[in-house]
């Protein structure tokens, strides 16, 4: 793999660079002076990562390229990015012929769902477990943190099977519903961990106010809370558009049901040839992730670095 | 534990006040239940059962179209073990993991070391590119990477050609000898900004002093390094190796979909192993499936348990500072 050896190859300057090669450089470069030595090391570590980068985001690349090429040109141009013409043909096959809009439609409905009640059960039982003192607190908390890490491919059968008793298989509320109900336990202790260090004060004198139980929660904790819904609604909605599993199984004998994830393996099982094809439903599929990405980068970070920071 | 809560509030001598506190005490009981009802049901119905229901499907034959189970015992137990092809694919789960691991973490460490020297310059853009790959969907991305891999047309056939680097047709994934290490190097492709983020965020937590004192004192670059950074980063260290082992137990999506398992049953981990008994055979065998997610399911628990005693060892050795 030459992909990933970029960055070992650049950390030598790092490693080793600016004291021994200052002087050197200095002297050979009368123009630049002594900061531009200096930083020179930096400069070709950049370029090296710079390669690297383009390499890291070059299938994505090569998606959007090829979703905008016809089939001629895809096997037979080559190796460039910019195809001749745009062939916005491709798009169309994928959205009305391939059933795009359906699956995108699907996905949209699933996730926005799920992560309306992946944050509402969260955010009330972290309040409940973060503040208040109740009986078998203890094993609730014991089941959430033994549990933290089953994997999917472990519970998918009685997860079916009770769908089936439910008569929820082979339905996007089943699927909704078997969405919510799994893991999030890092969500629940995330709400608990912030509610605990919310100030008692604070409610003490909402219930000199007269504020109960429902209008204290609903009313001053929850909007406290914001930063944690933010955090744990961009996980939730990454992980429910990303999920395979759960909608493969639901939707095995109802196709209309498929959402992105699982209709893109259904269209080249079906389409092989079709390269331009697959490209545009790719593309539809992951650009509202890129595009959500970009806007939102800070928060998908500080996101995904809370699981380190314990 | 409720009477504790109740106990620590000081002691107010009027009747009347007492009887208002216990009846607001119960009130608020309920509250609490009625908050904790939807994870309760949810994730007792869809988490907690299925994991106890696993072991009790274990015993049965059962295929899933009749609602008849019949008791069979550890018959699917002795079956299992018995079969090359699940062994097999817990060959694969381990191998996978212990190629993908420690690649990730040295990668990601030394990326993350360099984006965090602030006179690197456009760290913020690297940082995003090298990560765009990890909000992608694992299930597109393994469709895509079909392509990309083609013997005939796909670009990286291509570009050795135009290279000179080989004739052309290395079919990657399609042939059993490189398609587990190909599907590794994707894995590590598509999960590298996670850990790399894992890093940055160990970095941070050394504060600027100890370098500055250290420089004072004469240190170079190579000494900070070595004296410094490495040894601070170790707890850190232990931490993002486990979790790396634990997510690269869960490839179903990307495997699935790059390569199905094959060929030849050359990348078939332990979740695609569960899913074609239990979905994709012709007479599903559920009970034969749970059986194998029952035994997968007890290695995931000695990951996490090393985990768990890694953490804690972790969490000592802090506050021991």
């Amino acid at each position: 793999m030459t992909i990933p050896t970029t960055p070992d190859v650049a950390s030598e300057p790092d490693a080793d660079a600016p004291r021994a090669r200052r002087p050197r450089r200095a002297e050979s470069n009368k123009y630049s002076g002594g900061w531009f030595a200096r930083r020179l090391p930096w400069w070709f570590a950049a370029a090296l990562l710079l390669g690297g980068a383009f390499l890291w985001i070059y299938p994505f690349l090569w998606m959007v390229s090829a979703s905008l090429k016809n089939q001629l040109e895809i096997f037979g141009a080559g190796l460039s990015l910019i195809p001749e013409a745009a062939e916005w043909e491709n798009y169309s096959r994928a959205w009305n012929e391939a059933n795009f809009s359906t699956y995108t439609w699907n996905t949209i409905i699933v996730t926005s769902v799920t992560v309306l009640l992946v944050v509402a059960r969260c955010a009330m039982a972290g309040y409940v477990i973060g503040r208040y003192g109740f009986a078998g607190k203890k094993l609730v908390m014991v089941i959430l943190i033994a549990t933290f890490f089953v994997p999917t491919g472990y519970t998918i059968i009685p997860v079916v099977e009770i769908s089936q008793q439910l008569g929820l298989l082979n339905s996007l509320t089943g699927m909704i519903i078997a969405m919510s109900g799994g893991g999030n336990v890092a969500a629940i202790l995330l709400y608990a961990g912030y509610f605990r260090g919310i100030p008692k004060e604070l409610e003490e004198s909402a219930v000199v106010d007269g504020a109960g139980f429902f209008t204290i929660f609903f009313r001053i904790m929850l909007p406290l809370a914001m930063p944690i819904t933010a955090t744990v609604t961009l996980m939730t909605f990454l992980a429910t558009w990303n999920n395979f599993f759960i909608p493969l199984v639901f939707s095995l004998s109802r196709p209309e049901l498929r959402t992105l994830s699982v209709g893109m393996r259904a269209f080249v099982s079906e389409n092989t040839t079709d390269w331009g094809g697959m490209a545009a439903a790719a593309t539809i599929s992951l650009i509202p992730l890129i595009i959500l990405f970009v806007l939102l980068q800070r928060h998908f970070v500080k996101g995904f670095a809370g699981a380190i920071k314990q | 534990m409720a009477l504790t809560l109740g106990g620590r509030q000081e002691a107010r001598p009027p009747d009347v006040t007492k009887r208002n506190r216990k009846q607001r005490f119960g009130r608020q009981q309920l509250w609490i239940w009625l908050l904790l009802t939807p994870t309760v049901l949810l994730y007792g119905a869809y988490t907690v059962y299925p994991i106890i229901a696993s072991y009790w499907y274990s015993f049965v034959e059962w295929n899933g179209f009749e609602a008849e189970k019949t008791w069979v015992g550890v018959q699917n137990y002795k079956d299992v073990l018995a079969d090359d092809l699940f062994w097999n694919s817990f060959k694969i789960t381990i191998l996978f993991m212990l190629v993908v691991v420690p690649l990730k973490v040295i990668l990601t460490l030394l990326l993350a070391l360099l984006l965090n020297s602030p006179k690197l310059p456009f760290s913020t853009f690297f940082r995003t590119v090298y990560f765009l790959p990890v909000v992608t969907t694992a299930a597109i991305i393994g469709v895509v990477m079909q392509f990309v891999f083609d013997p005939a047309s796909g670009p990286i056939n291509q570009l050795l050609v135009t290279l000179g680097l080989s004739d052309g047709g290395i079919n990657f994934l399609g042939d059993s000898s490189t398609a587990l290490w190909t599907a590794a190097g994707i894995y590590v492709w598509k999960w590298f900004g996670i850990t790399m983020i894992y890093w940055l965020a160990a970095l941070q937590t050394i504060p600027d002093e100890v370098y500055e004192a250290a420089r004072i004192d004469g240190a170079g670059a190579w000494h900070l390094l070595r004296r410094i950074t490495i040894p601070l980063l170790k707890p850190f260290m232990i931490i993002i190796t486990l979790l790396s082992f634990e997510a690269a137990l869960k490839v179903f999506d990307l495997m699935l979909t790059l390569t199905n398992g094959g060929p030849y049953y050359a990348t078939e981990v332990v979740e695609i192993y569960i899913y074609r008994w239990a979905f994709s055979a012709t007479i599903p065998q559920l009970g034969y499936a749970s059986a194998a997610a029952v035994i997968f399911g007890l290695f995931v628990c000695i990951v996490g348990l090393f985990q768990l005693y890694g953490v804690r060892a972790v969490q000592k050795a802090r506050a021991a500072q």
